[in-house]
């Protein structure tokens, strides 16, 4: 039997996290898996504390709380470059209930709104207080016992962030893979641009490789060439239903080098 | 182990009904309400046909924590017709043939209204968009979107 906790604050559902209890906001991937009678959990713990729907915008610095939906994104005119982000996660019902903070701990292939914010350089801030990088928080998200209040992330200007999606059904379907890339540019070079593809491995992950051979140079076919051609240094993709391992090594330089060259058109 | 009351509005009805803890609203709807219209289908967010409007936007019934849903309006396509009258999306999805098996129809029907209740005069574009996370295998879409198309031209003639 399933009980279900409702409380005022985050803090206050936080307090009340321990042994066979799940966190639930949008109920995306909680009542999935009640559904299918997986769950191992007996208590649920939620809030409608309306500090996770806040957005605090700072000059170099967005704070997102983890309670927005893909819609409030949507809405949300600060957030403008989330868009297609956003967008592309689901159809309009999922849109209004899947959150930020539920997407960060969607499984494989699953999960494209925090390949975005890991490439804009996000921090997982905890309703203890606490911060953690968001690869490090990537590392340990199956074990992790805190609950995510907000994502503070880079605040790109310009075009400098750019997002794609590649699926096999259109004009929504699961990933085959996707990606986002933050490039900064200072004095015509790229400074510390970030990369991040999903669907690549078991959560987002960084294309490191790729970030350095970008890293103080222009963006020109030469380097943009050098860059596509690490990849594979820095993945080893899952095979799944969708594609194989191989077919996602083979097509991730070519999707890659189009987002790089042309603001991609996955 | 204590049932929860929950109190909602059901297509204008006042409804109040004890769930489960954990119960999905879809489950509630059709075994507990009685509202068969919302069909289960995938049980995990992907083919759409559990569609219901609650407070007017689209939401998946069968990700959705009856206990939740308190005070607010939920909309099924049972409630779409007005007595013997369908709904103009019900009586142009029938008359060409928009429905095949019928399976995905409540949650196209509801995606559809709340694209048309957010803008009566949408584009090819909206309507694909709009029934995006909807999943027909009989028809190809096609006469969906025409019929979506259809019905909110018929609707603006009304308004007008």
């Amino acid at each position: 039997m399933i009980t279900v906790e409702s409380y005022a604050s985050i803090n206050e559902a936080a307090s009340a996290m321990g042994a066979r209890a799940t966190y639930m906001a949008g109920g995306t991937l909680v009542m999935r898996t009640l559904n299918y009678g997986e769950q191992t959990f007996e208590r649920i713990v939620r809030t409608n504390d309306k500090t996770l729907k806040q957005i605090s915008v700072h000059a170099d610095r967005i704070t997102l709380g983890a309670g927005l939906t893909m819609s409030d994104v949507l809405n949300a005119r600060d957030l403008e470059f989330l868009a297609p982000v956003a967008r592309s996660i689901g159809g309009p019902a999922v849109r209004n209930m899947a959150t930020i903070g539920g997407n960060l701990f969607a499984a494989h292939p699953y999960g494209d709104f925090g390949v975005a914010l890991l490439a804009l350089d996000g921090q997982v801030q905890f309703a203890d207080g606490s911060q953690e990088d968001m690869e490090r928080f990537y590392a340990t998200r199956n074990t992790q016992a805190a609950l995510v209040s907000s994502i503070s992330i880079a605040r790109p200007s310009g075009s400098d962030f750019r997002y794609a999606k590649v699926s096999r059904v259109k004009p929504k379907g699961v990933s085959v893979l996707s990606m986002a890339a933050w490039l900064p540019i200072r004095a015509g070079r790229l400074a510390q641009p970030r990369i991040a593809f999903g669907a690549m491995a078991a959560t987002p992950q960084r294309a490191r490789n790729a970030e350095q051979a970008l890293d103080g140079g222009a963006l020109g076919p030469t380097e943009i060439q050098t860059a596509v051609g690490t990849l594979d240094r820095d993945y080893q993709p899952p095979d799944d239903a969708l594609a194989s391992s191989w077919y996602r090594t083979q097509v991730a330089p070519v999707h890659l080098r189009r987002l790089l060259a042309d603001g991609g058109h996955a | 182990m204590a049932k929860t009351p929950v109190q909602f509005t059901l297509n204008d009805k006042e409804t109040a009904v004890f769930v489960d803890g954990g119960a999905n609203l879809l489950d509630v709807l059709r075994r507990v309400v009685g509202d068969l219209s919302p069909k289960y289908g995938c049980g995990q967010g992907t083919c759409g046909t559990c569609t219901v409007l609650i407070d007017g936007e689209p939401r998946l019934s069968c990700l959705t924590l009856a206990e939740t849903v308190s005070d607010q309006s939920i909309e099924t396509t049972g409630g779409l017709a007005d007595g013997p009258d369908l709904h103009p999306l019900q009586r142009v999805f029938m008359e060409q043939f928009a429905a095949q098996c019928g399976y995905c129809t409540p949650g196209m029907l509801m995606a559809a209204k709340a694209l048309l209740a957010r803008n009566p005069n949408p584009q090819r574009e909206d309507v694909i968009e709009a029934i995006s996370g909807n999943i027909c295998r009989c028809t190809g879409y096609e006469p969906i979107i025409d019929a979506i198309l259809d019905a909110a031209g018929e609707m603006r003639g009304r308004v007008s």
